[in-house]
């Protein structure tokens, strides 16, 4: 390989070079998914019985749960966000290097589930984006596994590596043929926008 | 025993002077644990002040977890506020809604056929088996022995098979109804459920052999978060805490409910009131819960065809045919659902959970929408003593104390 | 088995004899007293030191606000009262003691009970909820903050005229927020 120039032109061309690339990197990052499990309450039981022996979470390569958020790239908010809790979840969410997912487990993280209290926030992607939602109350671990494969699915979908050489925000056309993702900002996970969802202040009054 | 004494009180006493030679001592560090942690057992925050290695004084912060429940239960109604029991200690669904249960047939004076009865007790002591198997597995984990956890989450893969195939779901199941259960139990499942116990019998011996005996998990438990009897009692613990500390005190035996004075089991109790005490009442409790589900499948053999709900149309569901074939029964469905009223007055259930007591108080006003519930929860005391279980303690046995103490966060925060 | 009421009755009766207190009607089989707001710390204290009362079960409160149906006759117009219940391990019975208070906004001199983290300090934690979901006082009580919600909320949930979806839920998180979003203060 010679200049840069020569390297940016074959990855440019989303030719056979760019799109094995790709491959690569999201066949390493969705076979090693590493989660930061956010155990809040009875999910957080089932995800326990996820990395037990029967429904052995290993097989997908996320044993390691890792507890520091520095060192996770998934978080799995199993069981119920209060407000009080929230602020915490927010700043474990920010602590996360890129590139990071989330999966929301059970009904309660996806949309408050049987508590529409006065405590309770009413769907996890209130305060953070969320990629895969895991109904159930709580879902049983096959469920959760199932939702791990969708998320693999999602992750085959990215385009990590041309998205350090080229604008995608034009040509998309195809994903959005498939009918899975919007157009995709130029970056290579989809971006939280933290204006957009938060009622703001103006609005309120 | 002069060996274990003297540990006792060289861990108890020894760790609470400055050390005259560190120009640090003395000077304390907050720490924060949680409210995300691994060995927090839940959403539980400590603020620790620590002085070097030892955590001179302790303050949980709890409240992560507050779904507001017991408000829920004013705007629910009694009948729909069982789903909402289940989710209380998560890890023993069916014991809570049995005490749920039984705090509302008290107000109502309503009895329970015996099928129904022994059902329960067979549900409440599986249940029981089931939470213990997490607080020793995942106690036994955050000290370091980490097979222990696939060990127990094993048997509560197969004890969940079981309660699948009759509730229909693994946790938070909602089987109970004020009068009885929602369905009777099969007679093949009744002979899975004791197989069940016989492989696991002999599991809980090998445990025992991985576990007490063993010198690292005696140095790490015995005299660590000890309490006399009397501050057990004046910190309000009931159940295995309250045993541990050496109080002879079961509810089950003490004011027996759903039939428990008909079954025979014995009651373990520690004497040091230590966290080793502790495990070694679980250990035991799980064997005795074991032989009280053997009894209960016994007694359900007997009493197969018997009624597994009672028939007072004010508070329970007629079965769904009659509801269509028959004009009272469907005035009956429609009362209840919509207008399930309990007589004025109070009344106050307490059941032996495996945390403790958990208590429910209930008053109605006779009208549709229940006055007050409220939840006493053994959690909450659990973790209310932790201060004293750790002052003057190292860090490490922080993780050894909340263990030992054994809470939920689902509970204590309602 | 535990004592009957009738056992109970009869146990504490000569303790009991020289304080202001009145049985009540229960449908639970629990002794239920009820004392006057000024002379129940006599009553707990009473039972704490002579009945032998190791345990305090529970201390809570009840809104009889907005109740359809009238409020019992001797309420004297009060809507909240506060109940203990104690729990004798050696004599394997419990009581429950009840009074009705005073005052009904929070921080009213009336609006509080004694409190009884002296006689049971495992009861230091009941009083804080009951602080933090009805915004009773408890006297002497050191240190009487909320327990389960933030410490910067507002309200009292519990109470009768508090919505079940809360008012303005997620105010305090959205102020965080806000300075979490800061230029200075930003996370990275």
């Amino acid at each position: 390989m010679g200049s840069l120039e020569t390297v940016q032109g074959a990855l440019e061309n989303e030719g056979f070079l760019a799109t094995r690339l790709d491959a690569f990197v999201n066949w390493g990052r969705k076979n090693s998914l590493w989660p930061m499990p956010l155990g809040l309450s009875c999910c957080g039981i089932e995800m326990m019985a996820l990395v037990g022996p029967r429904y052995d979470i290993a097989r997908f390569g996320a044993e390691a749960m890792r507890f520091s958020p520095r060192q996770a790239d998934l978080m799995i908010v199993a069981g119920t966000l209060t407000w009080k809790m929230a602020e915490v979840a927010r700043t474990i969410y920010d602590q996360m290097p890129d590139p990071k997912w989330v999966i929301s487990m059970g009904v309660c993280s996806s949309t408050g589930g049987m508590y529409d209290s006065y405590s309770v926030v009413q769907g996890v992607d209130s305060i953070l984006p969320v990629d895969v939602y895991v109904p159930g109350c709580p879902p049983r671990p096959d469920a959760v596994l199932d939702g791990l494969m969708k998320l693999q699915k999602k992750i085959e979908l990215e385009r990590p590596v041309q998205a350090l050489f080229k604008d995608r925000t034009a040509d998309n056309e195809w994903l959005e043929g498939h009918g899975k993702i919007q157009k995709q900002p130029n970056d290579s996970v989809p971006q939280y926008d933290p204006s957009v969802g938060v009622a703001s202040d103006e609005e309120n009054g | 025993m002069t060996l274990q004494k003297d540990i006792f009180e060289y861990r108890a006493g020894a760790m609470g002077e400055l050390d005259p030679d560190d120009p640090l001592s003395g000077q304390l560090v907050e720490l924060n644990v949680g409210p995300s942690h691994p060995a927090t057992h839940g959403v539980l925050r400590l603020k620790v002040m620590a002085d070097g290695e030892i955590m001179r004084e302790v303050e949980p912060v709890v409240g992560y977890l507050h779904r507001g429940k017991e408000k829920t239960c004013e705007s629910l109604g009694w009948r729909k506020f069982f789903v909402h029991t289940d989710r209380l200690d998560y890890l023993q669904p069916l014991l809570n809604n049995c005490g749920y249960a039984m705090a509302l047939e008290k107000l109502a004076h309503l009895e329970v056929p015996e099928r129904a009865q022994i059902i329960r007790v067979l549900l409440m002591e599986t249940s029981r088996i089931m939470s213990h198997l997490i607080a020793i597995g995942v106690s036994a984990m955050d000290l370091g022995a980490i097979s222990m956890f696939f060990f127990t989450f094993d048997q509560r893969e197969k004890a969940y098979d079981l309660i699948d195939g009759y509730t229909g779901h693994r946790m938070n199941n909602t089987y109970i109804r004020m009068g009885g259960v929602y369905a009777d139990i099969e007679p093949e499942l009744e002979e899975q459920w004791a197989g069940y116990f016989e492989q696991f019998l002999a599991d809980i011996d090998q445990w025992e052999e991985l576990l007490t005996g063993n010198r690292i998990w005696y140095e790490r438990n015995r005299g660590i978060a000890a309490m006399t009897r009397e501050q057990a009692l004046a910190w309000g613990m009931t159940g295995p805490n309250l045993r541990g500390s050496g109080v002879e005190y079961d509810i089950r035996k003490a004011e027996p409910y759903s039939g428990y004075e008909d079954y025979d089991f014995e009651v373990a109790v520690g004497t040091l009131g230590d966290a080793y005490d502790r495990y070694l009442v679980r250990i035991e409790e799980l064997r005795q819960s074991a032989r009280i589900c053997k009894q209960a499948l016994a007694r359900l053999k007997d009493t197969r065809g018997g009624e597994f709900l009672a028939e007072d149309r004010r508070y329970v569901l007629p079965p769904h045919g009659d509801v269509q074939s028959s004009m009272e029964e469907l005035i009956h469905q429609f009362k209840i659902v919509t207008d399930m009223r309990l007589p004025r007055g109070e009344a106050y259930m307490g059941v032996e959970s495996s945390k403790g007591e958990l208590g429910f108080y209930i008053a109605s006003d006779g009208t549709a929408k229940p006055l007050r519930c409220h939840m006493r929860a053994p959690s909450l005391l659990n973790i209310q003593v932790l201060p004293l279980l750790t002052e003057g303690q190292l860090l490490s046995d922080m993780v050894a104390a909340i263990g030992s103490a054994d809470f939920v966060m689902g509970e204590c925060d309602r | 088995m535990s004592r009957s009421l009738e056992a109970t009755r009869e146990r504490l009766a000569p303790i009991l004899a020289g304080l202001d207190h009145k049985e009540e009607e229960s449908r639970d089989g629990m002794l239920t007293l009820r004392a006057p707001q000024d002379g129940v710390r006599a009553v707990l204290a009473g039972l704490h030191a002579k009945a032998g009362y190791e345990l305090c079960t529970i201390v809570t409160a009840v809104d009889h606000d907005e109740a359809p149906t009238p409020r019992p006759q001797d309420t004297g117009g009060a809507r909240f009262e506060v109940v203990w219940q104690l729990h004798s391990i050696t004599s394997n019975d419990r009581v429950r003691v009840k009074c009705w208070l005073a005052g009904e906004e929070p921080g009213e001199a009336g609006f509080s009970a004694p409190t009884v983290m002296d006689l049971w300090p495992g009861a230091a934690y009941f009083e804080r909820e009951c602080f933090d979901m009805f915004g009773i006082g408890f006297d002497g009580h050191e240190g009487l903050k909320r327990l389960m919600m933030p410490d910067a909320y507002e309200y009292y949930p519990l109470r009768k005229e508090f919505p079940h979806g809360g008012i303005e839920p997620d105010r305090l998180y959205k102020a965080w927020d806000k300075q979490r979003r800061q230029p200075s203060g930003g996370t990275a």
